[in-house]
């Protein structure tokens, strides 16, 4: 699943542009302007007045741009009697993808090191439980987590959607990391092991140290889709803890008489932020991430 | 001493692995069994074991609703994997002609995929709105009768989720086939073009069967996420109009809430994962259990 | 009442140094969105905040049925709120029965609720074994039709009487460029428009029979099959964006001079206050639409999930108290554009179209129950996605929905 970044193209660059090279260019033109026009459009409606907006030239640009929807949808929206704007939702997000995050990591390093090198009785079923698990639908199993979280009095707080996130990261994140770790050369843990290191030193002296690369893989994969994850949220978050993506549909399908199509635009840009600043920050490893993840769906 | 580290580290190992056991069994296997369990039963808010047998999927399959979904589900899925995999392979195709910016191309083809399926929503159901929408462009340039805002229609407005989906969709796979591409040696290249094979003949009939590993792997990541699709639906068209865009997913959800039939909505969240059981079953366990314990 | 007086006070001494701050925060969650509806609650909020110790903690979730699915995932989960926005209907009806929300008797005959509510048949949905679990605050009833006196004026046709001539009156008005009926695109707000339908074409015997009494012969009646004919006629009414449009957001259309009339709730009215618009003279409502409406007695209701804190407990005895407040009544209901559940309140600030309601309501003869006071939540649903089905596949026969439609009420409880 991970894909070899041979960035380089074949030969050199021809210097004449014959018709087919014209064609070449013309499609992709084409197919990039198909791909930018929902941003462009997005930008471009969130930047104008609401009398504007309702003239309907979607891809005109603002007369005047006027920042007020943005102000809006981050800080004044209303949802009922309370008029916060999206920002709660996104410090829930942060919330919940940053602790999520983290352990979901952990865990999934820790899990692929032990199946990769320590192969105790019944780690391959184990394992193969995990995978399947990767497939499962999330509506198969959220009602019976629900009632699980009430039993041990988690549901609707912040370590509720923390321990939902995990769950469904684990699988993909072990996958990943224990393909890593059996790439490794098995000589460099016997080795550490002949020297008397235990499980945790190998883990984190040898292992971890190595894994430098692949940890910013599941990072970023996991970053992206716990912050655009939207049901998992909706069901667990509780009212504290209702990540952005909810908070945007709440926002976008409530209307006070007429439908602030500019402010909906600006929150949806705002929701979008964060995965695609880390998608521009940080293109290779994104790339690899997904690539890998892609399994989450 | 060597042997007393070795039983302390395989324990270490063992609790290490804990949290894996409890959610491989307790998640995949306990709660998936009481999901199915409760399929059987008639329940409605609360969970209650009265057994009914399969009372519940008679009227499942009975039911419009049910069946819209599940043809849905397959309209859906064939022509999202078909259109991301063909446009997929034909933009991997052109950036791999030795082109200029490809990294800025690249960049644009795949920024859609950083995106959540909420927004991808929202977007596409503005871009479709016939009053304000790409339709209504159309129309003030002149061209009166342009139609499109198919998420108006029952007929159509499947094929609206297909398009925003395609379009979020699409550059990952664009990426698995340029890695592809790019992984073929070339002196595959070399031997068509002395042969005089036409361009095209060669992709069609050397390189595509060359890149058959990325192109499954490429179906299993795309058939996984259709069968969940849930958030692009409920923002884009919430299951309207009518129940023309209704999913399974989304009657799992709707029927185990505001319902009130958790029962139903368990056989329906049953009847979704069996064909995730059968065809994912035998293949994790030939590549994984089987396979590492020999 | 005395022992429970003295362990509230007790515990009351016990947390008021520690808790004092949150004791008597209410979280309450309701899915009043629009802008109506938005002053109305705020009113609420604003005035049960004002006793001094509580606070409404407001859960605005747009869309009742997603509300309602976030506080049933909620109970489920053991994070109940305080207090949850429902239907009049039978959709909380389990919560009583597992015995998850608060016993409301005691208060309710203190406050002599059942002397004081009317009409007595809204108490119903609430009262499980003898007992009352919801408190009704309003009264809401879907039969009334919206119109835009402007346009009726400058056509040059009167007023819609019934739905036949909301019918034939539909060519003119689209040769004059407006959208004849405005209609969400939404499954609930289709539902809505059937059920005007039924009861404007069908009556309110047809609508007993049918739904309460469950008669077959009734169900397939050849009445029955007219009201799906004539709901079919108002496919062509509408306009092209209806497509998942809100409700306010067609009502907006009407307000707007853009849409001539449309189907609603009286919570509609709200939207014309907000506009600053005149009832009677700017805006128009039929009852019915029909010439001997029948208006069915839905409404809001609040329920209290069961808390094991005693004095959360009495901070929504004293929400569920204010909530009947005649003041409040008038007050609230006035703003939503509802009508008060309280028959000892005075309304004489009440505008033309409210005081039609009122009127109507006087007589049992002019009242029914609302569908989903009859039928349990998922067989509603069920009705709910056929007609939603019906309503968006022109081609389905009269006959095959029919046969469906009385399929459901024979199975479905």
């Amino acid at each position: 699943m991970t894909q070899k970044e041979n960035a380089v193209a074949r030969g050199r660059k021809p210097k004449k542009m014959s018709p087919a090279r014209y064609g070449l260019y013309g499609l992709l033109i084409i197919s990039a302007a198909f791909f930018l026009t929902p941003l462009y459009v997005m930008i471009v409606t969130s930047l104008k007045t609401l009398d504007e907006v309702r003239l309907g030239k979607l891809f005109a640009l603002p007369s005047t741009i006027t920042f007020d929807a943005w102000i809006k949808a981050w800080s004044t929206a209303c949802t009922g009697v309370t008029c916060e704007g999206i920002s709660p939702g996104f410090v829930n997000s942060v919330q919940i993808t940053v602790i999520s995050v983290i352990i979901s990591v952990m865990l999934g390093a820790v899990n692929g090191y032990a199946l990769s090198f320590w192969r105790y009785r019944g780690a391959n079923v184990l394992f193969g439980i995990l995978v399947m698990g990767a497939f499962v639908p999330f509506q198969a199993v959220i009602y019976p987590l629900i009632v699980f979280q009430r039993e041990i009095g988690i549901f609707g707080s912040l370590a509720g959607i923390v321990m939902v996130h995990c769950i469904f990261g684990m699988p993909i994140i072990t996958l990943i990391f224990r393909n890593y770790f059996s790439s490794l050369p098995e000589e460099l843990f016997k080795a550490a092991r002949i020297d008397g290191a235990g499980f945790w030193q190998i883990f984190l002296r040898i292992m971890m140290p190595m894994s430098v690369p692949i940890t910013a893989v599941a990072v970023i994969l996991q970053t992206t889709g716990i912050w655009n994850d939207y049901l998992l949220g909706l069901v667990f978050g509780g009212r504290d803890n209702q990540p952005m993506t909810v908070q945007l549909n709440n926002i976008v399908t409530t209307s006070y008489g007429v439908r602030e199509y500019n402010v909906n635009m600006a929150a949806t840009i705002l929701t979008a932020a964060v995965p695609l600043a880390i998608y521009f920050l940080s293109g290779r490893f994104f790339v690899k991430g997904i690539a890998a993840g892609a399994v989450k769906g | 001493m060597k042997r007393k580290t070795r039983m302390w580290s395989n324990l270490s190992a063992k609790i290490a692995s804990i949290p894996m056991l409890i959610t491989a069994v307790g998640v995949f296997i306990l709660c998936v069994a009481y999901s199915i369990a409760l399929s059987f039963t008639r329940s409605r808010y609360f969970p209650k074991f009265d057994f009914i047998g399969f009372d519940q999927y008679i009227r499942l399959w009975t039911t419009d609703r049910w069946t819209v979904s599940v043809s849905n589900l397959l309209i859906f899925g064939v022509l999202f994997i078909g259109f991301c995999l063909v446009i997929g392979f034909i933009l991997a195709v052109l950036l791999d002609r030795n082109i200029r910016m490809e990294g800025v191309f690249r960049t644009i083809f795949l920024y859609p995929y950083a995106l959540s399926f909420v927004v991808t929503g929202l977007i596409w159901q503005w871009m479709m709105d016939p009053a304000l929408g790409i339709q209504n462009v159309v129309r003030n340039l002149g061209w009166e009768s342009f139609n499109f805002a198919p998420l108006t229609s029952t007929e159509y407005a499947i094929y609206g989720v297909v398009i925003a989906a395609v379009w979020q969709g699409t550059g990952l796979i664009m990426c698995l086939m340029l890695a592809g591409l790019r992984g073929i040696d070339r002196e595959i290249w070399k031997a068509a073009r002395v042969d005089g094979i036409p361009l095209w003949r060669t992709y069609i009939f050397i390189i595509i069967p060359m890149i058959r590993p990325v192109i499954v792997t490429a179906v299993v990541l795309k058939a996984i996420s259709v069968v969940r699709v849930y958030d692009l639906v409920v923002a884009q068209t919430g299951g309207g109009p009518g129940i023309a865009t209704e999913v399974p997913a989304k009657f799992v959800i709707d029927h185990f809430t505001e319902r009130g039939n958790v029962a139903i909505a368990m056989a329906a969240a049953t009847m979704m994962l069996l064909p995730v059981l059968l065809l994912v079953g035998p293949w994790v366990y030939n590549e994984y259990v089987r396979r590492a314990r020999a | 009442m005395k022992t429970s007086r003295i362990a509230l006070l007790a515990s009351a001494l016990m947390c008021s140094s520690a808790f004092t701050a949150q004791a008597a925060d209410l979280e309450v969650i309701h899915w009043w969105t629009s802008g109506g509806e938005q002053a109305a609650v705020s009113l609420l909020a604003k005035e049960f905040d004002a006793n001094g110790k509580d606070h409404w903690r407001d859960s605005a979730i747009a869309g009742g049925e997603q509300a309602r699915a976030v506080v049933m995932q909620r109970i489920l989960g053991g994070d109940a709120p305080q207090a949850a926005q429902f239907n009049n209907s039978r959709q909380f009806e389990e919560l009583a029965e597992a015995g998850m929300l608060l016993d409301l008797t005691d208060l309710a005959e203190k406050e002599k609720w059942r002397d004081v509510i009317r009409p007595k048949s809204i108490l119903d949905p609430c009262e499980v074994d003898g007992k009352l679990y919801c408190i009704p605050i309003n009264i809401h009833s879907d039969q009334w039709l919206w119109t835009n006196k402007a346009i009726y004026k400058e056509v040059g046709l009167p007023e819609p009487k019934n739905w036949q001539d909301v019918i034939d009156q539909a060519d003119k008005i689209r040769a004059a460029g407006y959208i004849p009926l405005a209609v969400g695109g939404q499954g609930w707000q289709e539902d809505l428009t059937f059920d005007d339908v039924f009861m404007g074409v069908g009556g309110k015997d047809l609508w007993n029979r049918v739904y309460v009494d469950r008669d077959e012969d009734a169900a397939r009646s050849k009445d029955m099959a007219k009201v799906f004919e004539t709901f079919g006629k108002l496919r062509e009414l509408t306009d092209e964006g209806s497509a998942g449009r809100n409700w306010n957001d067609t009502t907006s259309l009407v307000v707007r001079g853009k849409a001539a009339a449309q189907a609603m709730g009286d919570w509609a009215r709200g939207e014309f206050v907000l506009a600053g618009k005149k009832a009677g003279e700017d805006y128009g409502c039929v009852p019915g639409p029909s010439e001997s409406p029948v208006l069915t007695t839905g409404g809001d209701v609040f329920i209290f999930p069961k808390q094991s804190d005693p004095e959360i407990e009495a901070a929504q005895l004293r929400l569920a108290s204010m909530l009947l407040d005649p003041d409040v009544q008038v007050k609230f209901n006035t703003a939503k554009g509802s009508t008060p559940v309280r028959g000892d309140v005075d309304m004489a600030s009440a505008d033309s179209c409210m005081q039609k309601g009122l009127a109507l309501l006087e007589d049992d003869a002019n009242i029914a129950l609302p569908k989903n006071a009859i039928l349990s939540s998922d067989t509603d649903g069920r009705i709910q996605d056929l007609v939603s089905q019906f309503w968006n596949t022109p081609s389905m026969s009269i006959e095959d929905v029919q046969n469906q439609f009385a399929d459901i009420l024979q199975d479905g409880s």
